[in-house]
């Protein structure tokens, strides 16, 4: 009998994971790896890194071209155009065919643009994909190479993408204008008191940052490339980059108008199975339809597409797996300020909800901790330039330990390296005095086991 | 990266300074003049100085065979005085032929007749041979072998030894460096120059916000291996070769520092002061640059003073000083097998005959690897070696430093790096075993080996070619850490213990990973850190000098150097957090 053909349309984390989960429980699959971005897996997150000079582009691909023979994963590189699903066929724009046993849809995010008048100009961009990357060195070009010199851009939407942008583009010493729509950096994830932080931050970076504004439409020149950008409230800003980072949406455009159910991404179950037999869907581009509780329909991280990739992957060797993402984590980075999530922070605070905030002292280091006001439960955290430990955190949520235990014993969470000055008694000492919640510390035996 | 116009007048003093230090074997000529030499050359070899002062002034490349040839006809005119010259020798060769069998003084008396002074030389030298029967040919083999024995012992009593002959040339050629060469204001000027070009190209920095600062590394062609990589390349391994092999173009350099070595040691200055000093000047100036590149990063500061300190301290300072006190100089932190002549008979012998702290000495070197090696690095990996102690590894940290993310993370990288470093460690225990049974049982060979062979091998192919030109030569090519990685024996030593006997590890922080190459790319020693990041697995790598530069550089906080229990230390089948259900081991 042949081997079972799965074939995985997208190279991200999330189709290589499964590619990777399949062969390690398989060894007889036949698997094969489709892109039309790029030849290898690469970490996608690390391409800002490429283009500011800290690697270079095979330097953000995590396993070497051996690696895939080895593991007889076979890479193609092509854009599917359209499937067949009942013949089970793959039709490719170079004209050419795929028959498949098992299809995951792995296809990722695209950036999200909202029909702005000028959007098509030259020089107007989002970041996300290689392409992207390249068309950034493009629309960037060092002074002196061509006539066209970029000095200054827009940049429309205050996600982490866009931060990115802003750090990319000072390292080429283009000045950048950010232009958020909220009264606050990031406003609709993180709290006020943090949002001032890293707005202050990116400023202290040299990025323009107009909170309240929006971007009404992007004005070009005779050459049909961008010459400046006008707000909402009529200001005209000169720039010859306009980065559009408002956000990215699942990339399943060319998946419409069939039988695949499609709502804002490819809707899954929880075993990430679409309503089609043998159809799988996995990463940004997959919307669960029922998603479990503190988790999205929708979660375009990395993290996320890593564990539906291995869930899949056991899936498709025939361990039917269903995909139970634990408690929430993320981790992002602005400018020099390291920023890591664990559980639930919402920016406001609610009556089932209580914050508290502490910075230390003349810092740029500072913690936000969430707790259930009445059952003191222990409900998440957000750290910024203080490095924490997952799985302290995250036995602490799936235990529901109190937030007196969790702060009372946070030195043990401490990840910050070795010789950095201790922050965990200033942290303790303020939570106790500001919320009165009494700690629960280690005791001296404890502390001496720890040894 | 966005230089200001004056980082470019401290590259170009830097420049300046370099060139003038080069040009220094070129046109700098010794002049051999009594007054130069009268001190230099000593009571010893007065006799040495009006042969030479017969010299005319020459660039001392020319000077080295002008002086051996000096040299020679000194000795010879020595042989003449105490030894049996030529002359003598014929006569008794003269003799022997035609009165075989019968060598007796009454028969010397007929040769040399009145000559009292030669023939007592003839006596005392050949005495021996007398009351014995002798056919002509026998006897003439004999007499010639035995002229030739007592002319070299009187030429090393007497004249310039073999042994003593090139550090002679060297003691006279820096010498006769030209006064304002020696005055040290020269060095202080040249010197001087290069470093405080250096700082002005540096210090700017400081007012950069502390981060990482590796923005624009892999579009700067002086780090990725283009033009300006390769000049820097040629002349660091020109540098080591001219060091090691043709010490006399180092003449005027080496007089750079007379005054320095005279105030620290007492002694005349030497290639290894020179190299030591340049050593010490290029790791702290860069050393500052690590100070000011890591702001923000306590653990990357801390390890950088140290390296300093042991560097200019006990790798530079201290010997000189044990020399000024008549003590054997010796490197305190420098273990064997790195410190691969410590069983020498020479540095044994140096050791036991300075009584007590000679004794010391030897015992400390001994319990150094045999103990604290082990036990150190069982607490603290071998980072408390490696990365805060080591002269080599000071270097790489300082002045590698821009280079560090040349080194090869490829797999077959990693294989070659074990047979290489291991096969060094291996060397290096067959040279010190043969040595040892050397001066123990004063046989030469073992098992078909010469042990003077195989140690003066490892002196040219490990000492020079693999940790000198190729280990330093080599940053812009192939990273800070080549010697360290696939060369250094202690390193092997010191990575297996590592490996497998060790609180210390690299953790990584639960499922934070992104996969992103930061921590692979910027490890010197080539590990690939992500390839175990992502999958949620501690490092427990035997060649992971534990710089701490992958957590540096990590944009999520996922990497921890950290000291702890053994239990869970080695993860095999690790396991990622963030979701339920199993994990396979990939």
């Amino acid at each position: 009998m042949a081997s079972t053909h799965t074939v995985i349309v997208g190279n991200g984390i999330a189709g290589t994971s499964a590619a990777r989960y399949l062969r390690k429980a398989d060894s007889y699959a036949r698997i094969t790896l489709i892109s039309g971005e790029s030849e290898y897996f690469f970490a996608r997150t690390a391409l800002m890194y490429v283009y500011m000079g800290h690697m270079k582009w095979e330097h953000i691909q995590p396993y070497e071209p051996w690696f895939w023979k080895k593991n007889r994963i076979d890479l193609l590189q092509a854009w599917v155009e359209s499937i067949n699903y009942a013949t089970k066929i793959l039709h490719f724009s170079n004209g050419k065919t795929l028959t498949y046993d098992n299809l995951v849809l792995a296809t990722g995010s695209k950036s999200a643009f909202f029909g702005w008048p000028g959007q098509d100009l030259t020089g107007v961009q989002g970041l996300f994909s290689y392409q992207d990357l390249q068309l950034l060195e493009a629309n960037t070009p060092a002074p002196g190479i061509t006539s066209h010199h970029c000095r200054k851009a827009v940049i429309t939407g205050g996600g982490l993408i866009g931060v990115e942008l802003a750090e990319m583009l000072l390292t080429r010493g283009v000045e950048v204008t950010m232009l958020v729509r909220e009264g606050h950096f990031w406003g609709n994830i993180i709290t006020a008191n943090e949002s001032e932080m890293i707005a202050e931050h990116l400023r202290s970076h040299g990025v323009k940052l107009m909170l309240n504004t929006e971007l009404k439409e992007i004005n070009g020149d005779e050459k049909d490339r961008v010459k400046s950008i006008t707000c909402k409230n009529g200001e005209v800003i000169e720039c010859q980059l306009v980065g559009i980072t408002t956000g990215v949406k699942p990339n399943v455009e060319f998946l419409q108008n069939t039988d695949l159910e499609l709502n804002r991404g490819i809707l899954v179950n929880e075993h990430l199975e679409t309503n089609i037999p043998n159809v799988y869907a996995a990463g940004d581009c997959a919307e669960i339809r029922d998603p479990r509780t503190g988790r999205r329909a929708v979660e375009p991280v990395w993290y996320t597409g890593r564990m539906m990739g291995e869930v899949l992957g056991l899936t498709l060797s025939g361990k039917r797996t269903a995909y139970l993402p634990g408690p929430w984590f993320n981790s992002a980075k602005f400018f020099d300020i390291e920023y890591q999530t664990y559980g639930e922070v919402r920016p406001i605070s609610a009556p089932d909800h209580a914050h508290f905030f502490w910075r230390k002292p003349g810092t740029e280091k500072f913690i936000t901790m969430t707790y259930h006001p009445e059952t003191l439960v222990f409900q998440g955290i957000n750290t910024y330039g203080i490095r924490l430990r997952h799985g302290y955190f995250d036995e602490a949520l799936r235990k529901g330990l109190s937030a007196a235990e969790v702060a009372g014993r946070i030195e043990a969470a401490n990840f910050d390296p070795e010789f950095y000055q201790q922050w965990p008694k200033s942290f303790k000492a303020a939570f106790a005095e500001s919320t009165g919640i009494a700690l629960k510390e280690f005791n001296t035996l404890q502390k001496l086991f720890k040894k | 990266m966005k230089r200001i116009s004056y980082q470019y007048l401290g590259m170009t003093m830097f420049t300046i300074a370099t060139l003038a230090f080069v040009s220094l074997s070129f046109w700098v000529k010794s002049e051999f003049t009594r007054s130069n030499l009268q001190n230099a050359i000593g009571a010893n070899h007065g006799g040495l100085i009006p042969y030479i002062t017969a010299l005319p002034a020459m660039v001392p490349a020319n000077a080295v065979p002008a002086l051996s040839k000096t040299v020679e006809a000194y000795n010879k005119a020595i042989i003449d005085e105490k030894g049996i010259s030529e002359s003598l020798a014929n006569d008794l060769i003269n003799f022997a032929r035609t009165n075989p069998g019968q060598y007796s003084e009454a028969l010397l008396n007929k040769v040399l007749g009145a000559d009292t002074r030669r023939k007592a030389i003839a006596l005392d030298y050949t005495g021996w041979m007398m009351g014995n029967h002798w056919n002509s040919e026998e006897f003439e083999a004999t007499l010639k072998s035995k002229i030739a024995d007592v002319n070299s012992t009187i030429a090393e009593e007497f004249g310039v030894g073999k042994g003593s002959r090139d550090e002679l040339i060297s003691t006279v050629l820096t010498a006769s460096a030209p006064g304002w060469i020696k005055s040290g204001w020269m060095a202080l000027l040249i010197f001087g120059l290069a470093a405080l070009g250096g700082l002005i190209y540096i210090i700017p920095d400081i007012s950069r916000k502390p981060g990482i600062h590796h923005n624009g590394i892999y579009h700067n062609k002086m780090q990725t291996r283009q033009w300006p990589a390769w000049i820097v390349f040629a002349f660091l391994v020109g540098w080591y070769i001219v060091l090691y092999q043709f010490p006399a173009f180092l003449t005027n350099q080496v007089a750079l520092l007379e005054p320095l070595s005279r105030g620290m040691s007492g002694g005349a200055s030497g290639r290894w002061f020179l190299y030591g000093f340049m050593y010490c000047l290029a790791m702290l100036v860069l050393g500052i640059r690590m100070m000011i590149k890591y702001r923000g990063n306590a653990y990357q500061q801390v390890r950088t003073v140290s390296v300093l300190f042991f560097q200019i301290v006990f790798a530079f300072t201290l010997p000189q000083i044990m020399t000024r006190l008549q003590m054997p100089a010796y490197d305190l932190k420098n273990a064997w097998p790195l410190d691969y002549s410590f069983f020498f008979d020479y540095r044994i012998t140096q050791m036991l005959e300075a009584g007590t702290l000679g004794l010391f000495l030897l015992v400390w070197g001994i319990i150094l690897f045999a103990v604290g090696v082990p036990l150190l690095t069982y607490f603290y990996g071998k980072r408390w070696y490696c990365s805060w102690v080591c002269g080599c590894g000071g270097l790489a940290e300082t002045v590698g430093d821009p280079y560090r993310h040349l080194s090869d993370k490829r797999l077959d990288a990693w294989k070659i790096e074990r047979w290489l470093v291991h096969g060094v460690l291996g060397f290096a225990v067959i040279m010190t075993v043969l040595v040892l049974y050397t001066s123990i049982t004063g046989e030469a060979e073992l098992f078909g080996l010469n042990s003077y062979g195989v140690r003066s091998s490892y002196g040219f192919f490990i000492g020079f070619a693999f940790a000198g030109a190729v280990g330093t030569g080599f940053y812009p090519m192939m990273g800070s850490r080549v010697w360290c990685r696939f060369g250094c024996p202690l390193a092997a030593y010191l990575g297996f213990v590592q490996r497998f006997k060790s609180r210390f590890r690299i953790t990584t922080n639960g499922g934070q990973c992104i996969s992103c190459g930061n921590c692979s790319t910027y490890c010197e020693m080539g590990i690939d850190v992500r390839w175990y990041a992502q999958r949620g697995q501690n490092i427990v790598r035997s060649s992971c000098v534990g710089c701490g530069v992958c957590s540096a550089v990590c944009p999520r906080g996922v990497l921890k150097l950290e000291n702890g229990s053994e239990s869970g230390r080695i993860n095999d089948n690790p396991i990622l957090i963030g979701r339920e259900g199993i994990t396979l081991n990939l």
